[in-house]
């Protein structure tokens, strides 16, 4: 009896039909652009100049100029992330309540279009010691261009991460805080919630799930810093990243086994902060932010 | 749920709301006794939500006043003003059990837990929604979201409940159903509560008063009864059911109290009617019932009509027929007629109501 079924009717009761042949073009592309790239990566990492399969993994670990970026870098980009979010969600509540919505919107990202070294120029010459800020500073009284110092440090690199983060945190943010139907809220003030109560017990637990992720896509983004800590940074000392040390060993001592280990540390690292937040979510309510069923 | 609720009287004084040019609510002035079910009742657009979203704070007055007794409320905040609102969409929060979702208001109130406990207790069993108070809202059914909605504002044992066409998403039978339920639950809780709905079955068989809106401005307040058989203006008289709309011109006007006796010509038809108001002459507009317009014999005066459409409704047909001057007519008949046959059509003369002017 099963062998009267066409061959064709039983692929497609498993979810094969004509249309998954579309997605073949996009699987090719995945393969030759990210998976082989990252296997051939994988594999190179286990082939170090000295033999030893772990041979670049105890290197990285054993050296402290190494290992110490890992901390660098996450000393960066987690104060970034949390900053950009913390900054997000009020900008986020007072934009959607706006007649302007789209066009503070279109300010408000328009840094996302800019590119992180057309930033780092504006910000050398901005936040420079002959820059508008700090001469604007010193001419409060606030300080003098020797004493403050916002270029070619972790500040540096700390605000560029902000100004350019922000927009895609805000965007992210603003698609959540959409999303919560504006009933709950005034249901909540006829309770007699004030708008803090109404954060807290409504808006930030229907918020977190959000948040979480919007944390991890941001982080990602932070933590693969690399122009702005060469240009606006100290990249030999304070804002010597993990990619930092990655480029060097590629294309300064030409190891590319060692700098295959350590994209993939990074990697591994990203995957542990994202795989943590994620995982946090389960604390939270997950379904849909409104009122009722459909 | 006690009916504890101290106050006697809600009065709004030319309450109006405007949006920029638009007038969406004009001097709305109402007095609310203690224990009455008032039913806000219009068209979309008629201004019911926003007279509801302005006496619950969630809208800003642009004019008017409300007291509650002799403290004026238009001017507290939402939060302060301790009324139980209840939603179209309900807008129970997701993340929260049913049981927190009642106890959302209390808590927030700083209510003890002992206490808290046995009001929310108390609320669920109102609501008879015992064996659900653990679940989400989501894994509720529409009915049962509605429920825990009307819990949830009469937790706080409000001295009025606001209620935003609280039945609109539910089907037929529970409708009937949670009209029943909320008619019981005001009469427990003893305060007033404002029912805005567009449906007015709902508001005759709910509110002891209604007060009919158009265009912002009050039509007509009354009894149930007022309405549905003295309907005072033309616009009333077409929500209350009067489906059939005759232009025409007076011919006699009589006097026999409490209504005016009139004749009216309409085309080559002389109709006999009543009206609430004085009528000074030239065209008037009548107003009849589909179930009051039945098929007269021959030789008596009736509007002649041709059939267009017919159906059996159990017990009686209802019909509709194009008279002479294109007018549709709606009309009830004990016998099947056919489509195309002629009728004439009339109304007992205490059911054909008059109004001023040719109607629109």
């Amino acid at each position: 009896m099963e062998a009267t079924i066409p061959l064709r009717v039983r692929l497609a009761a498993r979810g094969l039909d004509g249309v998954t042949l579309l997605a073949i073009p996009a699987v090719l592309l995945l393969v030759a652009l990210f998976l082989y790239p990252f296997s051939y990566g994988l594999v190179l990492s286990f082939r170090p100049k000295d033999g030893s399969f772990f041979g670049n993994y105890g290197h990285f670990f054993s050296d402290p100029f190494l290992y110490k970026t890992i901390w660098t870098t996450l000393a960066l980009a987690v104060p970034v992330t949390v900053l950009n979010l913390v900054a997000a969600v009020p900008v986020a509540f007072r934009v959607r309540r706006m007649r302007y919505q789209r066009l503070i919107t279109t300010i408000l990202v328009l840094p996302i279009t800019l590119g992180t070294v057309l930033v780092a120029e504006g910000m050398l010459n901005y936040f420079g010691p002959q820059g508008w800020f700090i001469r604007t500073l010193s001419l409060m009284g606030l300080g003098s261009p020797s004493s403050i110092k916002l270029v070619h440090n972790y500040w540096g690199v700390f605000l560029s991460l902000v100004i350019t983060g922000f927009p895609f945190t805000f965007l992210l943010t603003l698609s959540y805080v959409s999303g919560i139907d504006v009933a709950l809220e005034n249901a909540a003030a006829t309770l007699g919630a004030r708008a803090a109560a109404r954060f807290w017990t409504i808006f930030l637990p229907l918020l977190a799930p959000g948040l979480a992720i919007t944390f991890c896509l941001s982080f990602v983004q932070a933590y693969s810093v690399f122009p702005s800590a060469v240009l606006l940074g100290a990249p030999a000392g304070p804002t010597r990243v993990i990619s930092i040390a990655a480029y060097e060993a590629a294309f300064e001592q030409y190891d590319y086994s060692l700098a295959s280990a350590i994209a993939m540390i990074m990697g591994a690292v990203q995957l542990v902060v994202v795989v943590g937040v994620l995982m946090s979510r389960s604390l939270f309510y997950r379904g849909p932010a409104a009122g009722a069923k459909g | 749920m006690g009916s504890h609720i101290a106050f006697q009287s809600l009065r709004l004084e030319k309450v109006g709301r405007t949006f920029g040019a638009m007038n969406a609510l004009q001097d709305l002035t109402l007095d609310i006794k203690r224990g009455e079910f008032i039913a806000l009742l219009g068209p979309s657009g008629c201004g019911k939500s926003t007279a509801l979203n302005c006496i619950a704070g969630l809208l800003a007055t642009t004019s008017g006043a409300i007291w509650l007794d002799n403290v004026r409320i238009d001017t507290l905040a939402v939060e302060d003003r301790g009324f139980g609102m209840v939603f179209q969409n309900y807008a129970l929060f997701p993340h929260m059990t049913v049981r927190s979702n009642i106890g959302f208001g209390l808590r927030m109130r700083g209510v003890a837990k002992a206490e808290l406990e046995r009001r929310v207790d108390a609320a669920i069993r109102t609501v008879r929604l015992e064996s659900q108070a653990h679940k989400l809202p989501g894994q509720l059914s529409g009915g049962q979201q509605q429920r825990v909605a009307i819990a949830r504002a009469i937790a706080i044992d409000p001295p009025l409940v606001l209620m935003d066409e609280p039945l609109s998403n539910l089907d037929a039978k529970l409708r009937l159903e949670m009209r029943q339920e909320i008619r019981r639950i005001h009469q427990d809780l003893g305060g007033v509560t404002i029912y805005v709905t567009h449906d007015q079955d709902e508001a005759l068989s709910l509110a002891d008063r209604i007060v009919v809106l158009r265009d912002g401005m009050i039509r007509q307040v009354g009894t149930p009864e007022d309405l549905y058989l003295r309907p005072a203006h033309i616009d009333v008289a077409e929500f209350m059911g009067f489906r059939n709309r005759l232009s025409g011109v007076l011919e006699g006007v009589g006097t026999v109290a409490p209504m005016t006796r009139a004749s009216a010509m309409f085309g080559e038809t002389l109709l006999e009617g009543v009206a609430l108001h004085a009528l000074s002459g030239g065209s008037v507009t009548a107003a009849i019932r589909p179930d009051d317009l039945t098929p007269v014999s021959a030789t008596s005066p009736g509007i002649e009509a041709v059939v267009e459409a017919i159906e059996y409704r159990g017990r009686d047909f209802f019909g509709s027929a194009r008279s002479a001057s294109g007018a549709e007519l709606f009309f009830r008949s004990g016998a099947a007629l056919d489509r195309g046959a002629s009728v004439r059509l009339n109304a007992d003369p205490g059911k054909i109501l008059f109004y001023e002017g040719a109607g629109a």
